[in-house]
């Protein structure tokens, strides 16, 4: 968590007499009959820590594309500050024109090229193309240098592809970083951060502010936001309703600010114990020398309790998670899920057996971008009578049934027609949210199941998996986020290195201890 | 049985391998290029016809015979350049388009020459590139008999490997070409242009894949004569799969292909039709579609290859 200090910092000149860098004006983007941006006004000053809030889909990312030169306005200007301070009108659809004039931008969905390095993502671009080579020392040194003061530590030497979605995030902050900006976006870069690693990032964010840096920083932690920023922008229904200083305000006033009425608590009943979902002993999954492996790992998980699994990204989630989902097979030990022994990797016997999966990367492995909602909701149970009769899909059976999910889950699409891609990440989750619960699953695979939502959706999200524990399904929870993982879960194991501690009480747990056994203590050490 | 094996050490079999290689290391780095930057190009067909046919015309109308390999390199990059602009900012289909531009390039080459040669019955020849004579190297046993078979064209398409590799591995440029065949979005949000890099690509692999075709009439057979490309390009395509987009491995898969022809031929001869020849024919074929067989399922295609880039979209 972000140490709380004081937001105002009183070393600094009150906020009116610091001069603009960045003033948008009237900025309207319409995706067809959908407006995103409706005439947003935005002043930035130098050395400001601006929050922009909003549900998913209101419009955070698209009016950050327009500033970074991805989407073009349809209505409105830009302008940005010149090395004199001077504002000057930003040529729009040009991310070249952006960089040039000092924006950095973290996307929200990495644009990291998998097949380089890290080291060749940062200082792709940064070099001109007719040069023969890099000065890789020098550009190596900055690279070191950066990670040190962020403590954003990173591989750097592998192809982005092999790490882990917290990896790769590093990596895109350190590229923005490694380019001298006086205009940082963060589009949500702590969604898959640890706790240490966010509060690494709001230090160093906190530094390069008192330089001058005006920064734009988007997140739906709202303990974050209350910590890091001066003043927070919200944004609902790509309209902007509130611009106001972040002091006096709690994270009450700002999700309602957002949602536009309360947030209902979430209840949690206690548990009814059922049979054994999930029982692992002694399995390997993956080769020794893997980064993301498991190793004789033991664990059992019955019907009616939530495990939550806790770890920094990359020490064997990735494992555990493609075991249970039938993606990997056990290399050694025995591993048995509803009540079947689990020897090979096998997907859609895992789904037969009443296994739901909510993937870490929905864009990967959760969702195909170019089919419609719809199909993306059946997608895992195409062969099952109601979707499909005499090897033909039933398109309106389909179509009738995603129309209700869409309902129920509140999902903000143009409807279930729409390819799946043009959904905010927020609504996409609930897809593959909705998908899963149908189907009334025994075992639930949740990992990262909250990752870039926002406050109403997170909250839904959690009383959606408690009611499901409600009804007796197990559910693993993976995931990076303490605050949730108390939320929800009766036990919690702690992954490091490929080995997975014994599941503990919850109630009997606090955040200190697991965050210890996160950086590799064993539990008597962290007690 | 012994026969069938001493043709290995023959300094002839292996010139011949060097030879039939030559052309489709061109083609193969030509396409790997494209393909690395995200674009498939189909038109390597047709562009190594046009590549032979420009290159040998220039030549036989007086130009020197590195003009008409610098000819054939720019009608190359020409017909690069349609692919390019129909699929990188059009993104019409890669396949659709790429044979289109085989048939059209195919078809010019072939008016061009009957217009050019309206009345002769064979193929006009010209003074192609001479052997290599290397005043060291041509005493060496066996190394310089084959060497002293090559022309300082083979030396040129060993040098672009090298050179292809290099760029690829170690430059900013390759660097930005390896990312813009992975994700077109990483490159645009690091300020590049996906069009430029992508279009360029196009245009220097389709040059590259000209200059096979020149190869052949300007160090082969030294004329031009319909059908001479007799499915190289299409046989490139496959390689490319082989080497999995690396240069090092291009080469080797060129000079695994021309061994398997050069070997085909000899066996031929020693087996003097007890076997129908056409048999020993399919042997380099059946070589290419067994490399795809076992290695396109495991290969590592570039993320973003035949996927058109628009800007704003997602
Ligand atoms: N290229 C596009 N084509 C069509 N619709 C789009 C496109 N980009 C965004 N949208 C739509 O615009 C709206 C705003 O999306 P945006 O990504 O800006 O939301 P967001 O506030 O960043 O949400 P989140 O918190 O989930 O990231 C959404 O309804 C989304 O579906
Ligand atoms: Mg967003």
């Amino acid at each position: 968590m972000i140490a709380l200090t004081a937001p105002d910092q009183p070393d600094r000149p009150p906020h009116e007499t610091r001069p603009l860098v960045l003033s948008l004006s009237g900025i309207t983007k319409r995706f067809g009959s959908l407006v995103a941006n409706d005439a947003i006004d935005l002043d930035v000053r130098a050395g400001e820590i601006v929050a922009l809030l909003g549900e998913n889909g209101a419009g955070k990312t698209t009016l950050m594309s327009i500033l970074f030169g991805h989407y073009v306005a349809d209505e409105g200007t830009v302008h940005i500050a010149d090395a004199a301070g001077q504002l000057a009108p930003l040529p729009g659809g040009s991310a070249e024109a952006a960089l040039r004039a000092g924006i950095g931008m973290v996307h929200q969905h990495f644009a990291l090229a998998e097949n380089l390095t890290g080291f060749e993502n940062i200082v792709l671009g940064t070099v001109p193309l007719w040069r023969l080579g890099f000065g890789k020392a020098t550009a190596r040194a900055k690279v070191a240098r950066l990670m040190k003061e962020t403590g954003l530590e990173a591989d750097l030497g592998v192809p982005v592809g092999r790490l882990s979605v917290g990896e790769q995030q590093r990596i895109e902050i350190l590229k923005a970083l490694y380019r001298d900006v006086r205009v940082l976006i963060l589009d949500e870069p702590t969604a898959v951060l640890t706790p240490q690693e966010a509060d690494g990032l709001a230090e160093t964010v906190k530094a390069l502010s008192k330089k001058g840096l005006a920064v734009i920083f988007i997140s739906h932690k709202l303990h974050e936001v209350l910590a890091l920023c001066e003043r927070v922008v919200v944004l609902r229904g790509g309209a902007k309703v509130a611009d106001r200083p972040t002091a006096g305000a709690d994270r009450a006033t700002l999700a309602e600010l957002m949602v536009g009425r309360e947030i209902p608590p979430r209840e949690r009943a206690p548990a009814t114990l059922g049979a054994p979902v999930l029982r692992l002993a002694g399995v390997d999954v993956g080769a020794p020398g893997e980064r993301d492996r498991l190793e004789g790992a033991d664990l059992e998980l019955r019907g009616g309790e939530i495990i939550g699994i806790a770890g920094v990204s990359g020490n064997g989630q990735g494992a555990l998670a493609a075991l249970v989902a039938g993606l990997k097979a056990p290399r050694n030990g025995s591993c048995e899920i509803v009540g079947h022994a689990a020897t090979r990797a096998d997907p859609s016997a895992r789904i037969g057996a009443g296994v739901g999966r909510i993937p870490e990367d929905r864009h990967r492995d959760g969702t195909i971008g170019a089919l419609s909602v719809a199909e993306n909701y059946v997608l895992e149970t195409l062969a099952a009578s109601e979707n499909q009769r005499h090897g033909l899909l039933r398109r309106s059976a389909i179509r009738a049934r995603a129309a209700q999910a869409i309902r129920d889950y509140d999902i903000r699409c143009p409807g279930p027609e729409a390819p799946i891609r043009a959904l905010s990440g927020g609504n996409m989750q609930k897809v593959v949210l909705a998908r899963v619960l149908e189907r009334a699953p025994r075992l639930i695979l949740a990992h990262q199941p909250t990752r870039g939502l926002d406050i109403g959706a997170t909250t839904d999200v959690h009383r959606r998996l408690l009611a499901a524990r409600g009804r007796g399904a197990g559910i693993l929870l993976i995931s990076e986020d303490l605050d949730e993982l108390f939320a929800l879960s009766d036990r919690i194991a702690v992954i490091h290195a490929g080995h997975l501690s014994p599941a503990m009480d919850a109630a009997g747990l606090d955040t200190r201890t697991v965050g210890l056994m996160m950086a590799g203590h064993s539990a008597e050490e962290a007690a | 049985m012994w026969a069938a094996l001493e043709i290995l050490s023959q300094a002839n079999f292996w010139a011949a391998t060097i030879r039939i290689a030559t052309p489709l290391i061109f083609g193969v780095l030509g396409a790997l290029l494209c393909e690395r930057a995200g674009v498939l190009n189909l038109g390597i067909e047709g562009i190594f016809v046009a590549g032979a046919m420009s290159g040998w015309l220039a030549v036989y109308l007086g130009l020197p015979l590195w003009g008409g390999v610098l000819v054939a390199a720019l009608v190359g990059a020409l017909f690069g350049l349609i692919h390019g602009v129909l699929t990188v900012p059009l993104g019409l289909s890669q396949h659709v388009t790429g044979i289109g531009v085989t048939l059209l390039a195919t078809s010019i080459a072939y008016f061009g020459y009957r217009v050019a040669f309206p009345n002769v019955g064979t193929p006009p020849r010209i003074d192609a590139f001479p052997p290599l004579d290397l005043p060291l190297l041509r005493d060496v046993p066996f190394l310089g008999p084959i060497l002293g078979q090559q022309t300082a064209f083979t030396l040129l398409a060993f040098a672009c490997v090298i050179v292809l590799a290099l760029v690829l591995a170690r430059t900013p440029l390759g660097l930005a070409l390896r990312a813009v065949g992975d994700n077109p979005e990483a490159v645009e949000a690091q300020g590049l242009s996906v069009v430029g890099l992508r279009i360029g690509a196009v245009m220097a692999g389709s040059a590259l894949m000209a200059l096979g075709g020149a190869f052949l009439t300007l160090s082969a057979f030294n004329a031009f004569y319909f059908g001479m490309i007799n499915g190289r390009g299409w046989v490139c395509i496959a390689l490319t799969v082989f080497a999995s987009w690396r240069p090092g491995k291009a080469l080797l898969g060129a000079l695994l292909f021309g061994a398997l022809d050069a070997y085909q031929l000899r066996l031929q001869t020693i087996t003097g039709g007890a076997v129908p020849s056409q048999i020993f024919l399919m042997l380099p074929y059946l070589f290419s579609i067994a490399a795809l067989v076992l290695l396109a399922r495991r290969a590592d295609y570039p993320r973003a290859l035949m996927k058109p880039y628009f800007k704003g979209q997602r």
